[in-house]
């Protein structure tokens, strides 16, 4: 009997801990819609002055993982500028990132976990698969959402509510045949490409399409998959084979960093071309940087870059979290200026409602010129279909940092 | 009471399991219309469906026919990719969502049997540990085929090409599969009833089959494969009826969980998510689909309830994993279950 009390006892137990942790985090979502809906309730907790009321901005990425070093730098980038901002005084902002491992499942769970806590403006996701399966539910619940990386057409596609603060896939592939003609780097090309992977692949297909057009000879067009993404003697053999002076690789840092250390054991010495997605081939453990000497890449940041902001936002990023930033803390940091910019110019206050403040954003966006870090000194400008229009910066690593090549 | 205690045990742990799915339902769909569900929880009900349909199926092969495979995915794959590009095909032909959203999912279960009898046809020959690598290969051979696979729709019909896409659509023609991009855009028509009515169908077919002769030949088989053959059992027949069986589910749930998401990509289905549904079933048990159901009910939600521990949650959720297998396999704790059951009985008899 003694027994079965004691058991029936730790059932309840169990029981409160689950309603505890369940009527807590509706309770802090009531909270939260009350407070951005109904005016009352915003005013009285704005009263204990400008630091009560907060836009709360919400974002998935992927923080642990194979790609977790884009995540977490756009985390970090994010917070950055959040802290500068509350520091200025008047308009502030919380912050919250959820992990989504860069699968789309996981992505709709941690933005339903970041809309609990009462996301009122997103960041939507930071990888192109986890951008497409949240931006859909941006788009149906009315919060807007400017993605710091999401670089797949179909994440702002039909969708007016989504912009995006990075290139579209297809546009970094013709910028990067665009610049390889204009700078006459190389006659003979060779690809090494993911072909199980919508960011390499939509960087390919246009890559291709620009380089026939510009008389860019491409000798050997290799792939790659999720399985096989260790071993690439045979694609770099078939690079060298045809002569190739130029490996352009679309893909990201991990799989570069192989192909790297395995043309450097087989004595193969061609230039190598790469995107925004081998920003980050530094800071990986584990990989020796000084065979990531010559390597060019497209990439909107600079961080050697000598303008004031740029260097200002290194050195913070530097200090808080040793490392210097690569382009996607950069863009977080571009995104979150971005949106304090417009809801500044819109006259936004926190208790305005998700639907009211996309309104107002949406309005901003599509009209509104903004200077960051990423782009060049004519600004950047988003079109009615959420695309960013900014000149890219071709980039080569010298001595282990970013040197602009121009 | 007094009735259910005449019922023989099998038909008295059938109607637990169907109760205890069918009370779920009711107090998440009441909670749900009460708006008293945070979106979280509102997010993975459709997902639970899934992966409860998932980890009973496989327990059909693993728990009952008592072979070991990896490549369950595989299935889920197939009803997924079939299941949406029927679902876009009748978009227009089909104007009910539910209707479109079963005939979907009917055709990914057609497809994922087709797929499961294909390949039953060289693995059912193997036993044990060749069986498991075999059925392990076949779901990546599943996978690379739909990240290599172009589908488009125009209006002379249905193209397809392999490796690059070269289906040459017509004006106004959709690209239904784009190779490594997947599906995208996808009408998310899949919902908690039919995550639910799906569960049920999957507890009938399954129950049923385990206490039909059906299910006792293909347990004669798990357990002494040799006798069964010498008392006339046709192996063969009963392990493919059991495999067909399993892949035609995990083909509808599939069809399912890829309505529920606006975007679809074949690297999901791959060796992880069939060891993450083999786990399912292994913590719930060989063969016993009650368990099968709250293991991946509480399997789904908890990395999401974890979500506290930040950095740390996938470490938790290891961590959680194996105190939960130690516990359910540990004596002391089943004792005490045992002698709380006895109890039980006891007085009331």
């Amino acid at each position: 009997m003694k027994k079965k009390i004691i058991a029936m006892l730790l059932c309840v137990a169990m029981l409160l801990c689950v309603t505890a942790c369940g009527g807590e985090s509706s309770s802090s979502d009531d909270a939260s819609d009350s407070s951005s809906s109904t005016e009352d309730s915003g005013t009285s907790s704005g009263e204990g002055g400008d630091t009560a009321a907060a836009f709360k901005i919400g974002g998935t990425g992927p923080l642990t993982g194979s790609t977790s070093i884009y995540g977490i730098a756009a985390q970090n980038g994010a917070q950055i500028a959040v802290d500068e901002i509350n520091a200025l005084g008047g308009i502030q902002f919380e912050l919250r990132y959820e992990d989504d491992t860069n699968d789309p499942e996981k992505a709709v769970n941690a933005y339903n976990a970041v809309k609990d806590w009462g996301m009122q403006i997103s960041l939507g996701s930071v990888t192109s698969k986890p951008g497409e399966a949240t931006s859909i539910l941006n788009y149906e619940d009315r919060i807007f959402a400017l993605t710091p990386s999401a670089s797949s057409v179909a994440t702002v596609e039909g969708k007016d509510n989504v912009f995006q603060m990075c290139f579209t896939d297809p546009n970094q592939g013709m910028a990067s045949a665009q610049y390889i003609a204009e700078q006459d780097m190389a006659t003979k090309i060779a690809i090494i490409w993911k072909n199980d992977d919508v960011y390499s692949k939509g960087i390919h297909d246009t890559f291709v399409e620009e380089a026939n057009e510009r008389g860019l000879e491409i000798v050997s067009d290799t792939t790659f998959a999720d399985g096989n993404a260790t071993d690439f003697s045979v694609q770099l053999a078939d690079a060298q084979s045809n002569g190739a002076d130029l490996i352009f690789l679309p893909m990201y840092y991990e799989p570069a960093s192989l192909i790297l250390t395995q043309a450097n054991a087989m004595g193969y010495t061609p230039k190598f071309f790469g995107v925004d997605g081998m920003d980050g081939i530094l800071t990986m453990p584990g990989f020796d940087a000084s065979l990531a000497e010559g390597v060019m890449l497209l990439t909107p940041f600079n961080a050697d870059a000598d303008d004031e902001k740029t260097q200002a936002f290194v050195e913070k990023y530097e200090e808080l979290y040793g490392e210097t930033p690569n382009q996607f803390a950069a863009d977080a940091y571009d995104c979150i200026y971005a949106i304090y910019q417009a809801l500044e110019a819109a006259e936004c206050t926190p208790d305005m409602s998700n639907e009211e403040l996309c309104d107002a954003l949406i309005e901003q966006f599509t009209t509104m010129t903004f200077e960051g870090l990423t782009g060049d000194g004519e600004g950047i400008t988003w079109d009615e279909d959420g695309l960013v229009s900014k000149n890219p910066k071709g980039m080569v690593i010298e001595d282990g940092v970013y040197v602009g090549l121009d | 009471m007094g009735k259910v205690k005449k019922l023989g045990a099998k038909t008295r742990y059938n109607i637990i399991t169907y109760t205890v799915v069918v009370l779920a339902y009711i107090v998440m769909q009441l909670l749900s219309t009460g708006d008293m569900l945070t979106s979280s929880i509102e997010g993975m009900l459709v997902p639970i469906c899934v992966y409860i349909v998932m980890a009973v199926s496989l327990n059909l092969t693993v728990g009952v026919l008592g072979e070991l495979s990896l490549g369950h995915a595989g299935f889920m794959s197939v009803g997924a990719f079939s299941g949406v590009t029927v679902a876009v095909i009748l978009e227009n032909a089909v104007a009910s969502e539910p209707l479109r959203l079963a005939i979907a999912m009917v055709a990914g279960a057609v497809f994922a049997a087709i797929a499961g009898f294909l390949i039953g046809i060289p693995v059912l020959r193997l036993n044990g540990d060749y069986l498991a690598i075999v059925t392990l290969a076949f779901g990546e051979i599943i996978k690379s085929i739909f990240n290599n696979l172009y589908v488009g729709l125009d209006s002379n019909g249905l193209h397809f090409s392999l490796l690059s896409d070269n289906t040459n659509l017509a004006e106004g023609g959709e690209l239904i599969i784009g190779g490594p991009m997947g599906i995208g855009g996808i009408d998310r028509i899949s919902t908690f009833t039919a995550g639910f009515v799906l569960i049920i169908i999957t507890l009938i077919i399954v129950l049923n089959m385990m206490n039909s002769r059906t299910g006792r030949a293909v347990m004669a088989i798990r357990d002494n494969r040799i006798a069964a053959e010498s008392i006339g059992i046709q192996v063969t027949k009963y392990k493919m009826i059991a495999f067909v069986t399993s892949a035609a589910l995990a083909g509808a749930s599939g069809a399912l969980f890829a309505m529920n998401y606006s975007t679809i990509a074949a690297n999901k289905f791959d060796f992880n998510t069939s060891i993450l549904v083999l786990v399912f079933v292994v913590l719930g048990g060989l063969g016993n689909v009650l368990g099968s159901v709250i293991a991946a009910a509480a399997l789904t939600v908890l990395p999401e309830a974890l979500r506290g521990f930040d950095d740390y949650r996938m470490l938790t959720y290891a961590i959680v994993l194996i105190l939960v297998m130690l516990a359910t396999n540990s004596s002391t704790v089943r004792g005490f279950i045992d002698r709380l059951r006895f109890k039980k009985t006891g007085k009331e008899s």
